[in-house]
């Protein structure tokens, strides 16, 4: 059975229809991508799996549990993790606190607890420490855990922002065109990482990107995305010399 | 070990801000022994403490909650006269002073709290400034509310009018004990100094281990960016409100102190009105938004300024208002910042070379 499921989703905004009968199939493990000219409804579609829209039909089953119509919370709860196009860190807090704001859920004790210091506040923060120092350690990022956020440079905010995801223990990780600014160099590292996370964490992933290095690079399976329906899909290789898909990004 | 380093930094943070607090404390004890304080600048003191608490536990919204409000005052209305109105009833009732204290303290601060959650719960779930206008307009409402309220005790319970004292029609043997715009009368005057000063470090304690907390932690990502706070789990609504009716329960307490100090408690513009939430506001804001510290040490300079230069005279106000300038140039400006960290930065490099 594949992860994530995505059958017949659809959503309007006023007149536009956005997204329009999109299915999806992810298989687990697999490194898929999501990609289509600017203003094809791939953020939506993004929207639509965690839960910030709800879409006006169509079903979304991961793990075989259908989680159309939760919130965002709770659908991070089920397993559902993401990265934005536009970095969005806790900019004021250390970078440790980052990834520990992302094991909220996981390591739980009482407010009364944290202001009153009892046993179990020291217990939990001490096993929140060292699980963010290992995810940091992961990543290249645990000498700089305590630098403000706002000050890591460019592409260690990007991998700030993956490690905070992969703190919620997340089934699925959503990257939202996680290359975008950076430049080849970082592109190239960014790749490197991406897959390190697929391999180490056995993780599955969909990621947008416009960066077609990227894509060709690193995804095994594609969906190209066309005003709100899906154009084309399957193994990376083909969906990227199907002429309609040229067509659809270069005109005829 | 540098998980240990860090662990010290904020405890050790945290004890210089009570350490701080203790010393002010001890100094104005020796100051007053040695009959160095005028009794004018000793009538303050307490209202002080008042004040450092509002100015903290309103740090705690806007600084770490990241939301505005423009209603300080009325949560410390509320909690001046809910306690002020069970330490009278209970004068006879209760006559151990500091146990009657004790339960106005929880009185108060869980009416304020309560009247936080129920001011919170719309208007936490918008976005941008309605918080700011909603508390604006609840500050102005509790103490118009307060101006108009009639209570009265006799043999046969309690009366409520909102018209007049007369009324209440109450019994010979009864008492008027909120008489509307004449306020509660004859409230024990149990607050003093002391007794500030430790609700003033309990206040911090609770502020302080509770932003170096889970909680804390949850609230301060939902101020720096709510929608990747939601995509990572936090449950927004209940972690802002949670930090917002906690500031609000510790302006009641800072109310309870406040009332507590007066012969007669009144519900005026000046206390309660709006002014005095701009006021805290402002203790907040020139301390520096975020910084608890900061909140304290500037209500102590600002509420002791005026009656410090009263000698001045006509200068006064003028000195004031200099003195709210530069402070808000040195605090803000990005020159000014620029240069505080330049010159922090030398003197850490001097500190690490002699170590």
């Amino acid at each position: 059975m594949a992860l994530l499921e995505v059958k017949n989703l659809g959503i309007s905004f006023g007149g536009l229809r956005a997204v329009n009968a999109f299915h999806l199939n992810i298989e687990k493990g697999c490194l898929y991508g999501l990609i289509g000219p600017n203003g094809a409804g791939k953020t939506t579609v993004f929207n639509l799996l965690t839960g910030v829209y709800r879409p006006d039909e169509g079903i979304i089953l991961l793990d075989g549990e259908n989680i159309v119509g939760k919130k965002t919370i709770e659908i991070n709860k089920t397993g559902i993790a993401r990265t934005f196009q536009n970095i969005r860190l806790f900019k004021e807090l250390s970078v440790k606190d980052n990834v520990k704001a992302g094991l909220h859920n996981h390591y739980r004790y009482s407010t009364l607890e944290g202001i009153f210091r009892l046993p179990n506040y020291y217990k939990k923060e001490k096993e929140m420490d060292e699980k963010a120092m290992k995810l940091l350690s992961v990543f290249d990022l645990d000498q700089e855990a305590d630098t403000l956020a706002a000050n890591l440079p460019y592409g260690k905010q990007r991998k700030l922002e993956i490690t905070r995801a992969l703190a919620t223990n997340p089934k699925l990780l959503l990257l939202d065109e996680p290359a975008a600014g950076m430049n080849p160099n970082e592109t190239k590292e960014l790749m490197e990482t991406i897959r390190f996370v697929r391999d180490t964490f056995d993780m599955t992933i969909l990621l947008i990107e416009h960066d077609m290095k990227l894509v060709s690079g690193i995804c095994e399976k594609l969906t190209v995305l066309n005003f709100g329906e899906a154009l084309c899909e399957g193994d990376a290789s083909d969906v990227l010399h199907d002429p309609e898909v040229i067509k659809a990004y270069l005109g005829e | 070990m540098r998980r240990m380093k860090k662990i010290n930094k904020t405890t050790k943070s945290n004890l210089i801000t009570y350490a701080i607090v203790i010393a002010l404390f001890a100094a104005v004890q020796i100051l007053t022994s040695a009959g160095a304080i005028s009794s004018l600048l000793q009538g303050l003191l307490v209202p002080l403490c008042a004040y450092i608490i509002l100015a903290v536990s309103l740090n705690l919204t806007v600084g770490i909650l990241g939301e505005l409000s423009l209603g300080h005052a009325g949560f410390m209305c509320v909690g001046a006269f809910t306690s002020a109105f069970f330490s009278k009833c209970t004068a006879e009732l209760i006559p151990v002073a500091g146990v009657r204290y004790l339960f106005a303290l929880l009185i108060g601060a869980a009416a304020a709290g309560l009247c936080g959650i129920l001011v919170g719960i719309p208007a936490l779930r918008l976005k941008g400034d309605y918080l700011a206008i909603v508390t604006l307009a609840f500050g102005e409402i509790i103490k118009n509310v307060v101006n108009i309220l009639f209570i009265g005790r006799d043999s046969e319970g309690f009366h409520f009018s909102t018209k007049d004292s007369l009324s209440l029609g109450l019994l010979p043997d009864g008492e008027v004990i909120v008489n509307g715009p004449q306020g509660i009368t004859g409230t024990p005057k149990d607050s003093t100094f002391t007794v500030g000063v430790i609700l003033i470090l309990v206040t911090l304690f609770i502020v302080l281990n509770l932003i170096h907390s889970r909680s804390g932690r949850a609230i301060m990502a939902i101020r720096d960016n709510r929608i990747a706070a939601e995509s990572i789990g936090i449950n927004v609504t209940k972690y802002k409100l949670m930090a917002f009716s906690i500031s609000a329960a510790l302006a009641g307490v800072g109310g309870v102190i406040y009332a507590h100090n007066l012969a007669t408690l009144t519900a005026q513009p000046k206390n309660f009105g709006y002014n005095m939430s701009i006021m805290i506001l402002v203790f907040v804001v020139l301390g520096g938004i975020g910084n608890i510290r900061g909140s304290i040490l500037a209500a102590i300079v600002l509420t002791l300024l005026p009656e410090l230069l009263r000698g001045l005279s006509d200068y006064r106000m003028l000195i004031y208002a200099v003195v709210l300038i530069a402070m808000m140039l040195f605090n803000w400006s990005p020159k000014a910042i620029e240069w505080r960290e330049r010159h922090s930065a030398k003197f850490k490099r001097k500190k690490q070379k002699e170590v």
